[in-house]
């Protein structure tokens, strides 16, 4: 199990004189949830964006699902899933459309996606709603139906950004289950977020401060370090040294 | 007042902050008016005109000459009739052609005045009319020439013809046109915005959780409009006098006064779109494109009003831009006084109340 | 008086398809800091916009300081002060600009109310002349709060003023709120965070525009029905799905590190722990812990789930 999934080596990313991702070293493992915790401005999304291979690093090293980041951009891109709070699915198509839709996005054949969209529509419970548009479902499933789309394609890595905020407990535990469950079956979970309560249900967590990785432990070691009693603690001791804030 | 006041200046800022609605504002006037301008008053040079001398005699011979000696034409005379022409024009080979009946000189000489025909293309209302102009400016010119040598004054009297376009469009018509035109969209757009985008960015809730009036939200918001609305109509006019040479021959008081008038007639428009639309999209759209089009076509300055269908004709009558136009044409080119434009101007102050009055229902004092 | 009151408020959408609040009752006292908790959807920003007067609702009163919403909303507007869930400050105006015209509209000014905000003003004082667009996230809303309060509202209404913001800047926030209560204002909050609601005097817990609990926070959680026990194991995702086949537990669901799991009568965890180690999970650790308010509210939400 020490399959390296993501294996960053010093790897920065400079605008000018601003150092948006200063030097992280860190190994992400196969079948691992990995959280990725910082404030607004502290260089996670900067960071997230050279992972899924959409912008370059200035210098550094790092692998994904073993194919490297500046030459090797497309190949990263097939073999990730990624899913945002902010944008997933298409709101006027319908959930079926929207399964058919992104699995045609990554090259999964189109016999493939019927059978696997069938499963993927009953496994969620949806039968009854696989016509119609994603905008008349509540949130929680949304989100759920979100999360499938994003790994419909197997990928070996999933991003999730920011993923349950603002859904009610009993439907994030849900989603939580299934991120438990695409973990079991091998898919690296990769969590970025600023909702600290996120955070506690990973495996393991970096917190970053200003483009500096500051914390890398699971949850509880980091807890006991920092003598607190919640990872909002652990966050807020670090992030309170913070000297940049940038929006 | 002390609120309505910073409410005002708040709206100047915006204005001012937003690059893209000052560009809007009087960008487009100063497009508008130097495309228009320029491709609408392009002098005709070097174009064919075809001819027909039905006459063959040595009056028609002069003033063919005539003709092809100035340095607008260049003669071709290989059609043979009527139908010839006509098939050259429908090709879109001929712009214009000069016609001479049968025993032109004969008339001339004996009844002391003859005609001619000058047919055009009217779907190019503009070269066409410069044709005509100097087709029978030309006539005229030769018509004083053979009169010097006779006691009996000769009389050639041109009787152009449009074809598809009968009535003509002068070029001058395009100043009140543009005028019309911009302010309407312009207007009408950046009003629409101006409270929309309140409702996007969520400040339209604190607005109406305070106690300032509904009411004086509205006319805060068009205040700056108006008086950035008015800034363009000098600087069109400032454009159309120095720059395209065109007179205004009316009151320039009375001309302002209703602009004024057609701007609050469009403010009004602009806040009913945007007190019954929810993103700055739709207003956008719904202002720009949504007018831009029917504007162009039922103000009568592109495409006359004479010409249409009774139902686009009964269809104009409700664009605001159509009185508009027809009060700054009578008051600009004409130089006519109020007392021509009375009822036009009636018009558009019915037009304002009525939308004004919608504008304020479709106001909300609360969401949804 | 209360300052805030709801009594039996329902509110539809697309006539009668969404409901947004259901038969909503609640009283918030003068200087209380009372909490509206839920996830997006429950319907708070619905109840914020009908005392607000923005909104009407379908059905029942609603009264702030006295005033009715439906008739008296002159009475209210100047009496509140209202900071929408979204960023609602122009943009493109600078920190005192907005200020100064939130100030304005309310017929005040930033002097006469100075002290009100003062603590909360002078950590944005130094970027007056920046454009909120430009503030960071932390800072827009400081100033929202500021604008909010500048008019001097004997009632604030946040909706959900800490979504969005990271830790450093939600913890401030709240220390902020706790000044401003002993000014004697009646704040009513809304927040997604459940670990906030402990932050409040009194909380209505929401869920599907019904109000399952009003309480102290710590009276909620008193009233947890079951003994709670956090449960891990090395391989977390083989441990739920063991203890999901389990006849014993009445209920389970992840907690951050840790299973939350509730027993039935008999079963002891002493019990439980062996019975897994049995079955294979290695470095089972079970405590009885005492419920947070998160917990509380996915027992209530079964609850009101299993009563449908």
């Amino acid at each position: 199990m020490t399959d390296k999934v993501i294996s960053c080596r010093e790897l920065t990313k400079r605008f000018g004189d601003f150092y948006a991702v200063d030097k992280i070293t860190f190994d992400v493992s196969k079948g691992e949830i990995f959280g990725f915790l910082g404030a607004n401005g502290a260089g996670k999304t900067t960071a997230m964006r050279i992972l899924c291979g959409l912008s370059f690093p200035t210098s550094g090293q790092a692998t994904v699902a073993g194919y490297d980041v500046y030459t090797q951009q497309e190949s990263i891109k097939k073999n990730i899933g990624y899913m945002s709070q902010k944008f997933s699915l298409y709101e006027n198509l319908t959930v079926e459309e929207n399964i058919t839709f992104f699995g045609g996005v990554y090259g999964v054949p189109a016999a493939t996606i019927k059978e696997r969209s069938r499963q993927l529509i009953s496994n969620l419970g949806l039968t009854n709603e696989a016509k119609k548009l994603v905008a008349g479902l509540p949130l929680g499933w949304k989100q759920k139906l979100a999360f499938s789309v994003a790994i419909f394609h197997e990928p070996k890595i999933v991003f999730l950004d920011e993923p349950t905020g603002g859904v009610d407990p009993v439907t994030r535990r849900q989603f939580w289950d299934m991120i438990y469950e695409a973990a079991a079956n091998g898919i690296t979970v990769f969590v970025t977020t600023h909702y600290m309560d996120e955070a506690e249900y990973c495996n393991r967590v970096t917190i970053m401060v200003d483009g500096k990785v500051e914390a890398l432990d699971t949850p509880g070691n980091l807890k006991q370090q920092f003598n607190a009693s919640s990872m909002d603690e652990v966050f807020y001791q670090l992030a309170r040294r913070a000297t940049r804030s940038a929006d | 007042m002390k609120q309505f006041l910073v409410f005002i200046r708040k709206e100047f800022f915006h204005v001012f902050r937003d690059r893209r609605t000052l560009l809007i504002m009087f960008g487009l006037p100063l497009v508008q008016i130097v495309l228009f301008g320029y491709a609408l008053t392009s002098e005709v040079k070097n174009i064919t005109l075809t001819v027909i001398d039905n006459s063959r005699d040595e009056n028609s011979r002069q003033l063919v000459n005539k003709i092809r000696s100035s340095s607008y034409f260049v003669v071709d005379e290989s059609s043979i009739d009527y139908n010839d022409v006509l098939a050259a024009f429908r090709k879109g080979s001929a712009k214009c052609a000069l016609i001479f009946p049968a025993g032109f000189g004969n008339d001339l000489l004996h009844q002391g005045k003859a005609q001619i025909q000058i047919l055009t293309d009217g779907s190019d209302p503009n070269t066409a009319k410069t044709v005509v102009n100097y087709i029978s400016s030309i006539t005229t010119a030769y018509q004083h020439e053979i009169s010097r040598q006779r006691p009996l004054k000769y009389l050639i009297i041109p009787e152009p013809r449009m074809l598809y376009n009968e009535e003509g469009n002068g070029s001058l018509n395009f100043i009140p046109g543009v005028m019309a035109l911009v302010l309407m969209i312009v207007c009408t757009a950046l009003t629409s915005v101006s409270v929309v985008r309140e409702k996007e960015t969520g400040t339209m809730e604190i607005l109406l959780v305070s106690p300032f009036k509904p009411l004086l939200v509205l006319i805060a918001k068009a205040v700056p409009y108006l008086i950035l609305s008015l800034l363009n109509i000098i600087m069109i006019l400032l454009l159309a006098v120095f720059v395209l040479n065109v007179t205004i021959k009316g009151s320039i008081i009375l001309l302002f006064l209703e602009s004024m008038l057609f701007i609050i007639t469009c403010l009004s428009f602009g806040l009913m779109i945007s007190n019954t639309t929810n993103s700055q999209q739709t207003a956008l759209l719904l202002s720009m494109m949504g007018l831009m089009i029917p504007t162009m076509i039922f103000t009568g300055f592109m495409f006359p009003l004479e010409n249409m269908p009774k139902i686009f004709q009964l269809i104009s009558n409700l664009v605001p831009s159509r009185w508009y136009f027809l009060i700054i044409k009578a008051v600009m080119l004409k130089g006519l006084g109020f007392k021509y434009i009375w009822k036009e101007t009636l018009v558009l102050l019915a037009m304002t109340l009525i939308l004004l009055t919608i504008a304020l229902k479709k106001f909300k004092t609360r969401l949804s | 008086m209360s300052a805030v009151l709801l009594d039996h408020i329902t509110k539809t959408y697309e006539e009668g398809k969404v409901i947004a609040a259901d038969d909503v009752s609640l009283q918030v006292e003068a200087g209380e800091l009372f909490g509206l908790i839920g996830p997006d959807g429950a319907g708070k920003t619905s109840l914020f916009r009908i005392l607000t007067t923005l909104l009407l609702p379908d059905k029942g009163t609603a009264k702030v300081l006295g005033y009715d919403c439906n008739k008296e909303y002159r009475e209210i507007r100047a009496r509140i002060g209202y900071m929408p869930g979204r960023f609602s400050l122009y943009q493109d105006l600078t920190v005192k600009e907005n200020l100064d015209f939130f100030a304005t509209l309310f017929g005040s000014s930033i002097r006469e109310n100075y002290d009100l905000i003062k603590d909360i003003y002078r950590q944005i004082e130094p970027f007056n002349n920046r454009r909120a667009g430009k503030l960071s996230g932390g800072m827009k809303q400081k100033l929202a709060l500021c604008c909010a309060l500048i008019h001097k509202p004997e009632v604030l209404f946040l909706d959900e003023p800490t979504t969005g913001v990271d830790a450093v800047s939600r913890k401030e926030f709240w220390e902020m709120l706790q000044q401003l209560k002993k000014q004697g204002i009646t704040i009513v909050v809304s927040t997604p965070y459940m670990d906030e609601a402990v932050l409040c005097e009194r909380i209505a817990l929401m869920q599907a525009g019904k109000i399952m609990a009003i309480e102290r926070p710590d009276t909620i959680i008193s009233r947890f029905p079951d003994t709670l026990y956090a449960i891990k194991a090395k391989n977390i995702y083989g441990l739920l799905t063991e203890l999901r086949k389990r006849k014993e537990i009445a209920s389970c669901y992840p907690f951050g590190e840790y299973i939350h799991i509730t027993l039935n009568a008999p079963a002891s965890p002493e019990e439980l722990e062996q019975a897994l180690v049995r079955s294979g999970q290695e470095d089972v650790e079970i405590k009885k812990i005492r419920p947070t308010i998160e917990d509380s509210f996915i027992q209530l939400m079964n609850r009101a789930n299993t009563e449908v």
